[in-house]
């Protein structure tokens, strides 16, 4: 029995960081409520992270194998996860908001006949109620959402939550799972990824983002600087670039594209329109860079520089390589 | 190709979004609205089915109050055949799992050989009711999807959609439900000889009752706030770039401590 449940997404035979973060709080809200903390890995891959989940805060570790749970497939791992919760009956149930929470959470949600609380910044109980902070409009305001259902379901949004070491057993328990293959799903042709092992934007730590007024679709003064950061930074854009054909659609934030909360937004060439600002105006820290003064980014930066990207990006590239080479 | 087509008004995102003083919800005067972006590119797609098989219908189904009604008429007048309108005060303030019960309810009682939704509406961003429409109705769900590739048979599709740092291609048994993601395709816009035509197409209303659900709700939402103002901080202007540059980068390790 576990009061509180998270799902450990695995990507690329490693485990994220985001469920590092989920059993982090996963056991704060477990110790409140007075119990344990279970974590759902699926797939052959899954067993041997229970030591890392343990040490995050994880009573038992959840895998359940399968032939059909090697690749993710969002039926097959609904019909898993919504398994494991029946059978566990926690309260509390934590997905990421990651590409792959965001299409798992709400078929197995619909499976338990429930809702998901989604893409939230902040958890507390009132009583044993689940009580979750979640941007809307894009961040233009923000709710305390309550599950009326049982399970109370929330995904949180990746890079937000403090990943905190409480070492528990993490002690593996197999769950046995055959794949009700009557329900009609799709088969996955082909996977092509990014082998750069460039970082999404919304689990970015750091991005760096251009607007209009990189004049083109040469971005290699960002990339450059993304890569000084180092891996935990990549590159974004704003939507007057991506419509310009410059970036993918993939790369935009804003309200039409991600919204993100990095450590570090830099933002050049970008003016800031409400759609922008809404999609990364909860940041840590902003630096702007443009050559309007008048630009509404200047507005939320914390650092503002007035002048021409081109010139001041170089310079930018050139004391960061010194600084960190240090 | 017949497409069911769900389709959300959402407000403008231009909108300066403002809260109640009490906090229950926002402040809902004086706000434009529009199709929820991600349904507009649902509704080409469809229109583009209907076009490349030269058969079939695009059918538009919205929840949502008596101005929902526009939406529906705008995506008629960019050429979608019929609506079916849910406009219900107990689902005027529902949560994902209850919407997507209402959209299901109304699928179940039409012919459609594929549903598109948008794969979040920008208003609540929950991104929940096109998977669960497609878990309600026991079809396979395609999410993020920039890519429709429907065979001559019209049985299957090879899609595209977007996974963490990819692409992901998938085959999938028809019917289903696609969720679209910007780069599906450039919506068109409305013509004046479509406005026309639109007034006269038309729109089937329905309540909970019609559809036999009921709308107990799942998720409920409190205090409303709007986030906390940002200041500006330090301005760097009318310096040399090497200078600037080197003044935020020395701030950005010694002051913020994000480097």
């Amino acid at each position: 029995m576990s009061k509180v449940m998270i799902y450990g997404e695995i990507k690329g035979g490693r485990i994220k960081k985001t469920a590092f973060e989920l059993a982090s709080e996963g056991r704060r809200l477990a110790d409140k409520l007075g119990g344990d903390l279970g974590a759902v890995v699926m797939g052959s891959a899954g067993e041997q992270f229970a030591a890392d989940l343990g040490r995050y805060g994880v009573d038992t570790v959840y895998v359940v194998e399968a032939p059909e749970l090697e690749t993710y497939n969002s039926e097959y791992f609904a019909q898993a996860l919504a398994k494991v919760i029946i059978e566990k009956k926690p309260e509390i149930v934590l997905i990421s908001h990651s590409m792959q929470g965001k299409d798992l959470a709400p078929r197995t949600a619909a499976k338990l006949g429930v809702a998901t609380i989604a893409d939230c910044i902040s958890f507390e109980l009132d009583g044993s109620s689940l009580v979750a902070k979640r941007p809307m409009y894009a961040g233009k305001c923000y709710a305390q959402w309550v599950a009326l259902g049982s399970p109370q379901m929330a995904s949180a949004r990746p890079n937000v939550l403090e990943v905190v070491e409480t070492p528990k057993s993490g002690t593996v328990e197999k769950i046995a799972f055959s794949a009700d293959a009557s329900r009609a799903t799709y088969t996955t042709k082909d996977l092509n990824l990014d082998t750069s092992g460039k970082v999404d934007l919304t689990e970015a730590e750091i991005i760096v983002s251009g607007g209009r007024g990189m004049g083109g679709p040469d971005y290699s003064l960002l990339e450059e600087m993304a890569s000084v950061f180092g891996p935990t930074a990549t590159v974004g854009a704003s939507r007057a670039a991506v419509d310009a054909g410059w970036r993918t659609h993939s790369d935009q934030v804003g309200q039409t594209g991600k919204t993100v909360t990095p450590n570090l937004y830099v933002a050049c060439g970008i003016s800031g329109s409400i759609q922008h600002l809404a999609g990364m105006g909860s940041s840590k820290v902003i630096v702007a860079v443009n050559k309007d003064p008048e630009a509404p980014i200047f507005t939320k930066a914390d650092y503002g520089i007035v002048g021409d990207l081109f010139k001041v990006i170089p310079e930018f590239n050139k004391e960061l390589k010194a600084l960190l080479a240090e | 190709m017949k497409s069911l087509v769900c389709l959300k008004q959402v407000p403008d995102t231009e909108t300066q979004i403002k809260v109640k003083p009490d906090g229950t919800g926002i402040a809902t005067d004086g706000i434009k609205y529009v199709i929820n972006p991600y349904d507009e590119f649902s509704v080409e797609e469809a229109l583009r089915l209907k076009e490349k098989f030269k058969a079939g219908e695009v059918q538009i189904l919205s929840v949502g109050p008596d101005r929902a009604t526009e939406a529906i008429r705008t995506a008629l007048a960019m050429g979608a055949d019929k609506g079916i309108h849910i406009n219900d005060e107990a689902l005027n303030q529902a949560d994902p799992f209850v919407i997507a019960k209402a959209l299901a309810a109304a699928a179940a009682q039409v012919e459609y050989d594929i549903i598109f939704c948008g794969h979040r509406a920008i208003d609540d961003d929950f991104g929940e009711a096109g998977a669960m429409v497609a878990e309600l109705l026991g079809l396979p769900q395609v999410t993020l999807v920039t890519k429709v590739e429907i065979s001559e048979d019209k049985k299957s599709a090879v899609m595209e959609r977007d996974i963490e740092g990819g692409k992901e291609t998938v085959e999938v048994p028809l019917p289903c439900v696609v969720t679209s993601q910007k780069g599906l395709n450039e919506p068109r816009y409305a013509s004046l000889p479509g406005i026309m035509k639109a007034k006269k197409k038309p729109i089937d209303k329905k309540s909970a009752a019609d559809l036999g659900i009921n709308a107990e709700p799942k998720l409920q939402a409190r205090n409303f706030t709007m986030p906390a103002e940002r200041q500006a901080g330090k301005r760097y202007q009318d310096m040399e770039p090497a200078d600037a540059a080197k003044a935020v980068v020395q701030a950005l390790r010694n002051e913020a401590k994000v480097i």
